[in-house]
């Protein structure tokens, strides 16, 4: 283990704490997701999943 | 009785876009600022210790300083503070690949793959107009989860982990660009200072993962 795996997780441990209080509140604050909202936004995901492996592929050639 | 006003309404739409239009303007000045930092990192061949001090730093202003200074002129400044540092920061990982024999195809790759997802993902909310605000909640527990294995796989040392990170960061920072931009065309973020910083940090992040997954699998690794 060195100094800069330590570094490395002390700012991933520092991060984790900023983060949380603001996932906590959007969490219990963000608005139910309505019928279609759901598939509304997979469909772009699944574009960028598409759009990673096509990637993936051509620098593999 | 008709409570609709059109005068309301109207600036309503004015003042969305004209936070829209600040904020690509912001955040493609500070992606320019950060490139030309991460240049010059490159050319100084700062070490990766160097480069984590400067992701301590910009982690420090986004949580100290822009919170008190995003609402003045003084947001600006600290904006370009904080895409300076993290432009700088990748110096190093940029060097890495640069020594790979095709190290400027894989990073080429990256920076086109981040700005096709970046205006697909923008141009489709922009186009339907829908409300993802409720993917909030569910995009910041998925990002403590993989910051969480992050850290677990500093000591673990697992290598499809680390793959599997760099994908799950990619679609998580894809779901907050959705986020990030319906909130703005829906009037949820009217700051454009803390709109730039959120989608800057979510093209980052893209870029990085992205450079790690194609190094993986099409580098000389």
């Amino acid at each position: 283990m060195d100094g800069m795996q330590i570094a490395s997780a002390i700012f991933l441990i520092l991060m984790l704490a900023f983060l949380f209080p603001r996932a906590k509140q959007m969490f219990f604050n963000s608005p139910k997701a309505e019928s279609g909202d759901w598939s509304a936004a997979l469909v772009p995901l699944l574009g960028v999943v598409g759009f990673i492996i096509l990637l993936v592929w051509l620098v593999s050639q | 009785m008709n409570n609709y006003n059109p005068s309301i309404s109207t600036t309503s739409a004015v003042s969305i876009n004209k936070v829209l239009r600040n904020t690509y303007m912001l955040l493609s000045i500070t992606l320019l600022f950060s490139a030309i930092t991460a240049m010059v990192s490159m050319v100084l061949q700062v070490s990766h210790m160097v480069s984590l001090i400067c992701s301590f730093g910009a982690l420090g202003l986004i949580w100290l300083v822009l919170p008190r200074t995003a609402h003045s002129a003084a947001g600006i400044g600290v904006v370009f503070a904080i895409t300076g540092l993290l432009g700088f920061g990748l110096g190093p990982i940029l060097n890495h690949y640069l020594a790979l024999s095709n190290g400027p195809q894989l990073i080429a790759t990256s920076l086109g793959g981040t700005g096709v997802i970046f205006m697909a993902l923008s141009g489709y909310v922009l186009t339907t107009k829908r409300d993802f605000s409720f993917m909030g909640g569910f995009l910041m527990v998925g990002l403590i989860i993989a910051v969480l294995a992050m850290v677990a796989n500093i000591f673990l040392q697992i290598p499809a982990l680390s793959l599997a990170l760099s994908a799950a960061i990619i679609l998580i920072m894809s779901g907050f660009i959705l986020f990030d931009t319906s909130r703005i065309i829906n009037g949820g973020e009217s700051n454009y200072v803390n709109a730039t910083v959120s989608l800057y940090l979510s093209l980052y992040n893209i870029f990085v993962s992205l450079l790690h997954l194609l190094g993986v699998f099409g580098g000389d690794e």
